[in-house]
């Protein structure tokens, strides 16, 4: 789909990397390019004609934003530089003042290390108890091992909608069903949902939902924050700067702007929000729910196919998202991605930041294949028939 | 050395590799590399005894040129001295690195002398050497340590 807006695929590369950061098409470089070459000054600043077009331009994102996500006020939602930020801002900027030494976080163990290091951070900060729900044999979360592991203690339930290795997508609106029941907060992390199926914080109930532009045809360098207002009002902000404040003086007293603003200290990444703006409204002309059904059939034909290759091992057949993690049998993960890479087929080698997950899959590496709706059957065809020759492999890269 | 051949080698060490598989006694210096790079990791560990390498053996997981590498370098270092181990590493980043360097020195260490043209395996070429420096530095520190030097 709308392969004509992406120039790299132009250039007979076969993308298969879209956990990583997705392709960006033609409209949302020349968003960007139109803010930093016709009105590409300062925002909340200037009251000349440019500052004002370009503080309306990135306040009107916030409410694409608002409306992508189904939020209640454009209020709760928050920009940063990206997913990481977003996660470290909730962590030191709320839950270090919500949570007392022996509160208890659950966590899993196949949650990337964004969401992961900082609750570690904070537990040796102030001793809070970081328990990582069982996982299926699978490798799935389920909500009898949630409701399991959940004690009197238990404050936060920290988990990724889908996650970035084994591609699991959770039942969210379950999840924060149990929780609430049980006054337990719900943060999840969206990377890798947000930019592929239909994201409605109201109906999910969540909150606190992270994500970040890259993953989603938008420009590296920008990421979302959202958090019930509630919750935002009672958060603090870890960076502190100009366009934060309303005043300050010498003897310390300082006042602070309200949510969201107080929360984006310094000049913010303008035209990335911009380009963010474009790449919602490019997500919306095609329709969540048909990218994520389309996604899901491309994820079905590839694990046909690869099924039929012996010496290929998958790990997440079942999981219902874009993303398939596989190992050539006897091969180094990092070998095979080599081996694609001379066909250009670019597929990720590695751990993917999912260090612990290592546990659970009694493999420590994998290659991931991440589709998005740009990719197609005849893209996968070409990959099932690399994969077929294999034997090939030391020839090719040694 | 022919491609086929460098291969050979290369492929033989990696799915067969050389004392694979740790002792993790005391009386063995270990040292980790992780490349930073990649995801190659490896532990070696090495028994020196007045200045020769009794024994080595590593562990890890890595990609085929690092661990054909890691496997052959360990073969070709037991019995040497500590000087000559230098000698040999010095070679070894030569040829990777485009130098001068004594072939007959080498031997199938050759099989990596064209790695530089992937330059971004040049580091898994190189993790052994790596790995051996930590454990010749920790064991220099620990000399000087009973010197009083330290």
């Amino acid at each position: 789909m709308h392969r004509e807006s992406f120039p790299i695929l132009k250039k007979d590369i076969i993308y298969f990397d879209n956990g990583a950061t997705t392709l960006k098409p033609f409209e949302v470089v020349e968003a960007m390019e139109d803010y930093y070459y016709n009105y590409g000054a300062n925002i909340h600043r200037g009251d000349y004609d440019i500052s004002l077009k370009a503080s309306n331009k990135y306040e009107e994102v916030r409410d694409k934003v608002k409306h992508f996500i189904n939020a209640d006020s454009s209020r709760e939602i928050v920009f940063t530089s990206g997913d990481t930020l977003s996660l470290n801002m909730i962590v030191f900027g709320f839950m270090e003042d919500y949570l007392n030494e022996g509160d208890e976080v659950l966590l899993t163990k196949s949650e990337h290390a964004s969401l992961v290091l900082p609750f570690m951070e904070l537990a040796k900060k102030k001793k809070i108890v970081l328990k990582y729900v069982p996982l299926t044999s699978e490798h799935e979360l389920t909500l009898e091992n949630l409701e399991a592991t959940i004690t009197e203690k238990t404050k936060v339930i920290a988990v990724a909608h889908i996650t970035n290795v084994l591609g699991d997508v959770r039942d969210i609106k379950k999840i924060t069903e149990l929780a609430h029941q049980k006054n337990i907060l719900v943060l999840v992390d969206g990377a890798q949902s947000v930019p592929h199926l239909k994201t409605d914080v109201k109906d999910l109930d969540v909150d606190f939902l992270t994500f970040s532009a890259h993953k989603m045809l938008g420009p590296t360098g920008v990421g979302v924050l959202y958090a019930k207002e509630k919750y935002l009002e009672a958060m603090r902000p870890i960076l502190f700067g100009g366009g934060m404040n309303q005043y300050f003086e010498e003897d310390g007293t300082v006042e602070y702007k309200s949510i969201p603003t107080l929360f984006e200290a310094g000049t913010p990444p303008i035209a990335e929000v911009i380009g963010l703006g474009r790449a919602i409204d490019f997500l919306e002309e095609i329709g969540m729910d048909n990218i994520y059904k389309y996604e899901k059939e491309l994820k079905e034909y590839l694990v046909k196919k690869l099924e039929n290759n012996k010496k290929v091992i998958l790990y997440n057949k079942k999981s219902e998202s874009g993303i398939l993690a596989f190992n050539l049998e006897g091969v180094f993960s990092q070998d095979t991605a080599i081996y694609l890479d001379h066909y250009n087929i670019c597929v990720r080698a590695g751990n993917h930041c999912a260090k612990i997950l290592k546990d659970e899959l009694n493999i420590r590496n994998t290659c991931r294949i991440s589709l998005y709706f740009y990719n197609t059957k005849e893209e996968i065809d070409k990959l099932v028939e690399v994969l077929e020759k294999s034997d090939e492999l030391y020839k090719i890269i040694i | 050395m022919d491609r086929e051949l460098k291969r050979e080698i290369i492929v033989d060490n990696y799915q067969n590799p050389f004392h694979k598989g740790l002792v993790n006694d005391s009386s063995y210096v270990k040292a980790n590399t992780n490349n930073e790079s990649c995801i190659d990791n490896i532990d070696i560990e090495l028994k020196i005894e007045d200045g020769i390498i009794k024994d080595a053996n590593f562990d890890g997981e890595a990609c085929a040129i690092s661990t054909s590498a890691t496997s052959i370098f360990l073969r070709k270092i037991i019995g040497k001295s500590l000087s000559e181990v230098e000698t040999l590493i010095i070679n070894y980043e030569n040829l990777i690195d485009e130098k001068e360097y004594d072939q007959d020195l080498l031997e199938d260490l050759m099989a990596y002398d064209t790695i530089y043209l992937q330059p971004n395996r040049k580091k898994c070429a190189l993790l052994p050497v790596e790995t051996i420096k930590k454990i010749l530095s920790k064991i220099k520190d620990d000399d000087n340590g009973d010197k009083g030097i330290k």
